[in-house]
C-alpha cells in the first residue's frame, strides 16, 4: 500500500522527506499491520490524534485559575484534581489519580519523571521534549535548584524544595503562585498567565502586564 | 544492584538540559495514536508498554529517540501477543 491510500486526515511528511527518520517509516508501517490484522481501525487512529492535537495547558490553566480565584474550588482541586478537572467540565486523561499541589511562599514543588514521561497530558498537552531527556530526568533529583536556576526560576535559601517523581498511576500538576498585582483581574485574564512550565514547577506564572 | 537503564533519578549527569521546543513529527504523533488506540482496545496497558520499554537492550535505549523507544515497546507487546509475527515489521519496512 502507498502513503496515497492511506486514508487519515492528518497531513503526512512528503513522500521521499530525506528528513525523516528511518522510525517514522516504521511508524507507519506497524500502522498498515495492526490494521490489517483488524487490531485497531484507521478510525481509531484518527480519533486518538484528534485527541492528541486538542490537548493544551490551556485546560491545567483553568483549573487553576479557577483555585486562584474560589477557595472552596482550590480545597476540591488539591483533595482530588481529577474530580475537579471533571467539574469543570475537563478530560482528566486515563491515569487514576491526578494530584494537584500548592506553591507557597515557603514550598515549592516541581514534577519529573525519572523513569519516563509520566505527565497529565490531559490536561498540559503533550510533555516538552526537555521533559522527556535523560538530562532532566537525572538531575531534577541530583541537583534541583541548580536545574531551576538554568530555567530562570530564583528560589530562596529559606524556601522549601519538593521535587515529585510521577508514575503511570499518579500525575502531578503544580498550582503556582498567584503573582502580586493580579488582585483585580478575571479569571480568564489570570488563566493567561498560567504557563504551561509553572504548572510543572520550572517557572513563575508569567508577571501581568503593566497596566497603562 | 546495577539499575535498569530506564531508572535516571540522581544518575551522574552534568549535560545542560535542552530547553528548546519541539514540535511533534508526524510519525510520532502517529506512533503516541497507535499506543492510545492498542490501549483502548485493550490490547496493550500503560503498565505492558512501560515494561516493553524498560526490556529495551541498554545500548539501543541510550540511542533511541523517545518515540523510537514506544515503537519498540509496541512492537515487543504485539510480537508476544501474536498479533505480529516475529519480524512481521521488519520485512515490511523492507518490503
Amino acid at each position: 500500500m502507498s502513503e496515497h491510500e492511506h486514508d487519515h486526515d492528518h497531513p503526512h511528511e512528503p513522500i521521499g522527506n530525506g528528513d525523516e527518520p528511518p522510525a517514522a517509516a516504521r511508524a507507519r508501517a506497524l500502522e498498515q499491520l495492526l490494521i490489517e490484522k483488524g487490531a485497531i481501525s484507521h478510525e481509531d487512529v484518527r480519533k486518538r490524534i484528534d485527541w492528541l492535537v486538542s490537548r493544551s495547558p490551556a485546560d491545567g490553566a483553568r483549573l487553576v485559575a479557577r483555585a486562584w480565584v474560589d477557595p472552596d474550588f482550590k480545597r476540591r482541586l488539591l483533595a482530588d484534581a481529577r474530580s475537579a478537572a471533571l467539574e469543570l467540565g475537563l478530560d482528566p486523561g486515563p491515569s487514576p489519580v491526578v494530584v494537584a499541589v500548592e506553591n507557597t511562599d515557603d514550598v515549592h514543588h516541581m514534577v519529573v519523571c525519572t523513569l519516563c514521561s509520566c505527565y497529565p497530558r490531559a490536561l498540559l498537552g503533550p510533555p516538552p521534549a526537555w521533559y522527556k531527556s535523560t538530562s532532566y530526568r537525572s538531575r531534577a533529583v541530583s541537583d534541583p535548584r541548580r536545574v531551576l536556576d538554568e530555567f530562570g526560576v530564583e528560589l530562596g535559601d529559606d524556601v522549601e524544595l519538593r521535587v515529585l517523581d510521577s508514575t503511570a498511576d499518579i500525575r502531578y500538576l503544580v498550582m503556582p503562585r498567584r503573582p502580586a498585582g493580579t488582585e483585580g483581574m478575571s479569571e480568564d485574564e489570570l488563566a493567561a498567565l498560567i504557563t504551561r512550565d509553572s504548572m510543572i514547577g520550572v517557572a513563575q506564572p508569567a508577571a501581568p502586564a503593566p497596566i497603562g | 544492584m546495577e539499575r535498569s537503564v530506564h531508572d535516571r533519578g540522581g544518575r551522574p549527569d552534568d549535560a545542560p538540559i535542552d530547553r528548546s521546543e519541539h514540535e511533534l513529527a508526524d510519525w510520532e504523533l502517529l506512533t503516541d495514536a497507535l499506543v492510545g488506540a492498542l490501549g483502548a482496545r485493550g490490547l496493550m496497558n500503560v503498565d505492558e508498554m512501560r515494561r516493553g520499554i524498560e526490556s529495551m537492550p541498554p545500548d539501543q535505549y541510550e540511542r533511541a529517540s523517545y518515540y523510537e523507544r514506544w515503537l519498540f515497546a509496541i512492537e515487543t507487546n504485539m510480537t508476544e501477543k501474536g498479533v505480529l509475527a516475529p519480524d512481521e515489521l521488519d520485512a515490511r519496512v523492507g518490503g
